[in-house]
């Protein structure tokens, strides 16, 4: 039941094949079992049971309120949750209890969603590793499955096994590790870089970052405001599809927030032919870093698309080169201005220091932000400066710019949906990621995903195919503005086309004791 | 408060004063005690200020002062600039802060209709510019919250710009206890901040453009405007120079909380500076604050220096976009979009309009419609006794001006705690004019009023036996008494003394407790002396 697709599920719950509350202890006990992988930073079992319970109560009186009812899912641990803590995985608000649910939070318990817990991240999402956050780093389920372990063993160089293990990408590497990992069926990330997207390409997900106006922010703590969206990562497509129709829609609480209807429910047609489609290609993607797996599959995608009759087509985003280091500046600008509302007086963490309000500011952010978060403030507020702000900036807008317009000419020229690789390579151990630090890490992962931010487009990462190492390898499509259907509508015919194959995680469920002694995280009860 | 703050700007243009000509800027040791004191001082020895001026200690006159200033309106709405909180006064602490008030992470600003409509109309109403597209940026910093000759006033004050802003919290300081304690009431209440460029040149031309200000934010209801409750916040900025020589370093003085106050600081600062580089000091470019009980500046000594404020623009608001008659869009929700036209048209009168329709209707004195608008409540007390009474208005203006208002002034009184009503006035004013009493019984009447024992004006006449005397033959006879006591002065006036006359008159007055008409006493004595 639990490696079901949420529409499955759903429709099992509606037959009565399944109650809400033996599918919320399904979770929950699988929560518990996967421990180790530190997916959850918050697991809201009193709620979720409680939530259980009422959708029981409906399904019982006929009145299910749609799809998501009785349905299990998890949020990033930056979203508000009334009355769940919400750490943003940061010294600054642990034991930080939100009084307001974020509207896409609340939108999904309307709905009738269960809330298993609030998932791991990058402290306040700066990452793309899941590995900075103050509850450590999250594991990627892919190194405890079948597929990759089996290719481990032929691998003779391959050392300790279970020291050896991925990150899951980041920064919504929590909610990524619980969808794969099947505790719950669609979870909640926030992509401002790719913070969805990169996550769900090593995790083997779908990975939904909507158009920036589609989604409500409200609630969602901010990183970067003018390129925040929430994210969505499910199993497949129609499920990602299902959750976007609750989430989506106007929310007078954000003013970014467009007015325009959406059609409900977010249905997807089944397309049958791709003729009419135009594929663009964009050659400033081919860059020497990627792997050449992820060339390999990226390349046959295309042909594929070809092979069923779309037209694929070659096309340029002639500031791509520039985009790096453009987002560099508006994101640590934002981020300066942003963090600068932790100041220890109204909520979350309070120094001892009281000499002055000064002193109680610098040490109560000094204890409260890691390294990474204090080194963005720092370098955006240099950017802010009254002598800087024109030479980094504002250029830095102009660029955005440019980047933006680079897609509306490609879109302009004809085509329908951009191909391109999600990361560069599949997912890589820890003890490799780390010997680089966060802002290089950043920098290399985000740089086919955060063009997409800059711009406000839609964009999913489809996962196609396992690695020589079985390991999952995401592709991305990027649609016009505001046509996240039709970009959901064609990743669904494509991921009917690649068949990508279901995490086999029968062997982590047996042995996980085994894994459990290894990690000496003896605190996880595994007696279920 | 950490938090980032947001502006709105909409730049002006010239604002003109409706100030009365020819009046002078003088300094005076201490400022005029009431603004009507000004304004009558002005009209009737309008030479006077001159004189002062010319009274000036020696050297002073090469100085010229500069005065700008930025005043903080709050705008009269039921809820914040940004969030749906309550806004009032003197609620308990903290108790009227929502979750973007005490910026909770994930919090997003959502701009108040009210806040940009007041904005807007106040713009109007100052002859502003408004600018169709506006964008709002965020303002970051750490807070846990002339003597001169003789010049005219210059008749128009410039507004450099009008635009929206957040209002801070309230940070109170224990220093005993070395504790802060942060009241975020106030956070986030819409302010308008109205930027008039340096044209004035002393404390009370500041002062009348700020309380010009306050009577058109009031009769707008854009803003209540009340200095007391901080709902006016002055800031001034003064600098000292040689006319002929680049302006001087200013500084900046805060804490203005009430007109007059505002005034006295001004010319002090001016006064200050001056004697600071007469003595070879040098002027800092600092922020000072006013002690109303010294009445002295002082430096606040920043201890940072200048700050950056290291705006940017605010990423959670789409840029405001205002449409008029012409670029209404059709179909608009007129929910949705602020139509300046619209606007326009509900602008109510403007206290200028007012003065002039003051001065047209009665034939007053510009000066006295000054008087009359700027005393709080005066207006509508004057336009009360005139409905009530046969009394010319001119006699109206005279005594509401000079008799209530002195008396009103003398005892520190409100229009609105004075013992004697407009319906009193009025009938007063009818004893008056009817000629059943004197204006020197009028004034006693009047006296007799304001003790507030609740007598009406004509049981006080009957009671004290005020009427005139109107009996010919009574006062025949008192008039040959009086010749008859005082041959001399009847000498006098025979002997053609113009003045002996007005002495008779004054006796025979005297003698009937000045129940009689001196005009009928005096035709009487002319019958009598054959004149």
């Amino acid at each position: 039941m639990l490696g079901r697709s949420l529409r499955e599920v759903s429709a099992a719950l509606k037959q009565g094949q399944i109650t809400p509350t033996e599918l919320c202890q399904k979770c929950l006990s699988l929560i518990k079992k996967t421990k180790f992988l530190n997916a959850y930073i918050t697991v809201s079992e009193e709620v979720a049971l409680k939530q259980a319970e009422e959708s029981e109560k409906r399904y019982k009186n006929g009145q299910s309120l749609g799809d998501l009812d009785g349905i299990p899912i998890a949020v990033k641990d930056n979203f508000s949750t009334s009355g769940i803590e919400t750490t943003c995985a940061s010294n600054m608000l642990k034991g930080y209890i939100p009084p307001y649910n974020a509207t896409v939070v609340q939108k999904l318990l309307d709905q009738g969603a269960l809330l298993m817990g609030k998932t791991n991240l990058d402290e306040f999402a700066m990452g793309s590793g899941s590995t900075d956050g103050v509850f450590g780093p999250v594991k990627n389920p892919w190194s405890y499955s079948k597929q990759y372990r089996e290719k481990r063993k032929q691998n003779p160089h391959s050392e300790n096994e279970d020291s050896d293990w991925l990150i899951t990408g980041g920064s919504s590497g929590g909610s990524a590790a619980a969808v794969s990992a099947f505790t719950c069926y669609a979870a909640l990330g926030s992509d401002t870089g790719g913070s969805t997207r990169n996550p769900a390409a090593h995790c083997g997900l779908v990975g939904f970052k909507p158009s920036y106006g589609l989604v409500s922010r409200h609630g969602l703590i901010p990183l970067v405001n003018s390129m925040d969206v929430p994210g969505i990562l499910t199993r497949c497509v129609n499920d990602a599809a299902i959750v976007l129709g609750a989430l989506a829609g106007p929310d007078p609480r954000d003013s970014t927030t467009v007015h325009e209807p959406i059609s409900k429910p977010f249905m997807l047609p089944s397309l049958a032919d791709v003729s009419k489609l135009c594929i663009g290609i964009p050659k400033e993607y081919l860059v020497p870093e990627l792997s050449s797996e992820v060339q390999s599959l990226w390349s046959k995608a295309a042909d594929l698309f070809e092979s069923e009759g779309a037209k694929v087509i070659e096309v340029s985003l002639p500031h791509t080169s520039y985009s790096i280091v453009c987002y560099h500046v508006l994101c640590t600008s934002e981020v300066a201005s942003n963090m600068a509302r932790f100041d220890g007086l109204q909520y979350g963490h309070r120094c001892d220091i009281d000499v002055s309000t000064e002193a109680m500011y610098a040490a109560t952010r000094r204890e409260g932000f890691n390294d990474v978060v204090r080194g963005r403030i720092l370098s955006g507020n240099f950017f802010l400066l009254k002598e800087n702000y024109e030479n980094y900036f504002v250029k830095a807008q102009k660029v955005r710019r440019l980047i933006a317009n680079d897609f509306v000419n490609a879109f302009n020229s004809g085509v329908d949906v951009l191909l391109t690789p999600t990361t560069l390579s599949e997912a890589v151990p820890y003890l490799e990621f780390i010997k680089e630090d966060n802002r290089t890490r950043s920098a290399q992962d985000d740089i086919f995903t955060q063009a997409v931010n800059m711009a406000g487009l839609p964009a999913v990462s489809i996962p196609v195919a396992l690695s020589n190492q079985g390991l999952p390898i995401g592709l991305q499509f990027i649609g016009r503005a505001f046509c996240d259907q039709q970009l959901l509508t064609v990743a669904k015919w494509f991921e009917k086309q690649v068949q990508f194959p279901v995490i086999q995680l029968q062997e982590l469920m047996d042995d996980c004791s085994a894994v459990l002694e290894n990690e000496k995280l003896a605190s996880v009860s595994l007696k279920q | 408060m950490a938090a980032p703050m947001l502006r709105w700007g909409c730049r002006g243009r010239r604002w003109a004063f409706a100030r009365v000509d020819g009046g002078s800027c003088h300094r005076r040791g201490a400022p005029t005690g009431s603004t009507s004191n000004q304004i009558r001082g002005e009209s009737s020895v309008a030479q006077q200020p001159l004189h002062t001026a010319q009274k000036t200690r020696k050297g002073e006159h090469k100085w010229a002062a500069v005065v700008g200033l930025e005043i903080h309106a709050q705008i009269s709405s039921n809820s914040k600039l940004f969030s749906g909180s309550q806004v009032r006064f003197s609620a308990p602490p903290n108790s009227l802060v929502s979750f973007f008030d005490a910026s909770l992470p994930g919090t997003l600003p959502v701009l108040n209709r009210r806040c940009v409509e007041a904005a807007v109309m106040t713009g109007l109403a100052l002859n502003c510019h408004i600018n169709k597209k506006s964008l709002f940026d965020r303002k970051h910093y750490f807070y846990a919250d002339l003597p001169k000759q003789s010049q005219v006033i210059p008749k128009t004050v410039r507004i450099k710009q009008i635009q929206l802003e957040q209002d801070s919290g309230k940070s109170l300081h224990d220093n005993l206890r070395s504790q802060t304690l942060i009241d975020l009431n106030r956070a986030g209440v819409g302010l308008l901040e109205v930027v008039l460029e340096p044209d004035m040149s002393c404390g009370e031309e500041a002062a009348t453009a700020v309380r010009e200000l306050q009577l058109i934010l009031q009769a707008l209801g854009t803003s209540q405007a009340n200095m007391a409750e901080g709902q006016l916040r002055v800031d001034a900025n003064i600098s000292v120079h040689h006319p002929g020589e680049p302006l001087g370093v200013r500084t900046e003085v805060k804490n203005l909380n009430s007109i007059r106050f505002l005034a006295k600081a001004i010319d002090y600062e001016i006064q200050r500076q001056i004697n600071e580089l007469e003595n070879g000091g040098e002027i800092l470019n600092e922020t000072r604050s006013f002690h109303h009980k010294l009445g002295c500046t002082m430096s606040m000594r920043d201890k940072e220096g200048k700050q950056d404020y290291r705006f940017m623009p605010e990423p959670n608001l789409p840029p405001l976009v205002l449409y008029d008659a012409t670029s209404l869009p059709a179909g608009a929700d007129p929910q949705q979009v602020i139509n300046i036209d619209q606007i326009r048209e509900t602008l109510p009168e403007l206290p200028s309009v007012t003065r002039e329709k003051l001065v047209q209707q009665y034939g007053m004195l510009l000066e006295h419609s000054f008087t009359l608008l700027n005393e709080v409540g005066l207006l509508e007390f004057f336009q009360n006794v005139i409905k009530e009474t046969r009394a010319e208005p001119k006699k109206v203006t005279s005594w509401v001006l000079n008799t209530f208002l002195g008396y009103l002034k003398q005892q520190n009184l409100a229009v609105s705690e004075s013992p004697v009503t407009p319906s009193a006035l009025a009938e007063l004013l009818d004893l008056l004019d009817s000629r059943t009493i004197s204006s020197s019984a009028a004034k006693q009447v009047f006296e007799e009023l304001w003790k507030r024992e609740g007598k009406t004006p004509g049981q006080i006449v009957s009671e004290k036996q005020l009427e005139l005397m109107q009996d010919q033959g009574a006062l025949e006879q008192l008039c040959h008494s009086v010749m008859e006591a005082h041959p001399q002065v009847v000498m006098d006036v025979k002997n053609r003394n113009p003045r002996a006359i007005n002495k008779l008159i004054g006796l025979v007055r005297k003698a009937t407790q000045s129940r009689a008409d001196p005009v009928m006493i005096k035709e009487i004595l002319e019958k009598k002396l054959s004149l």
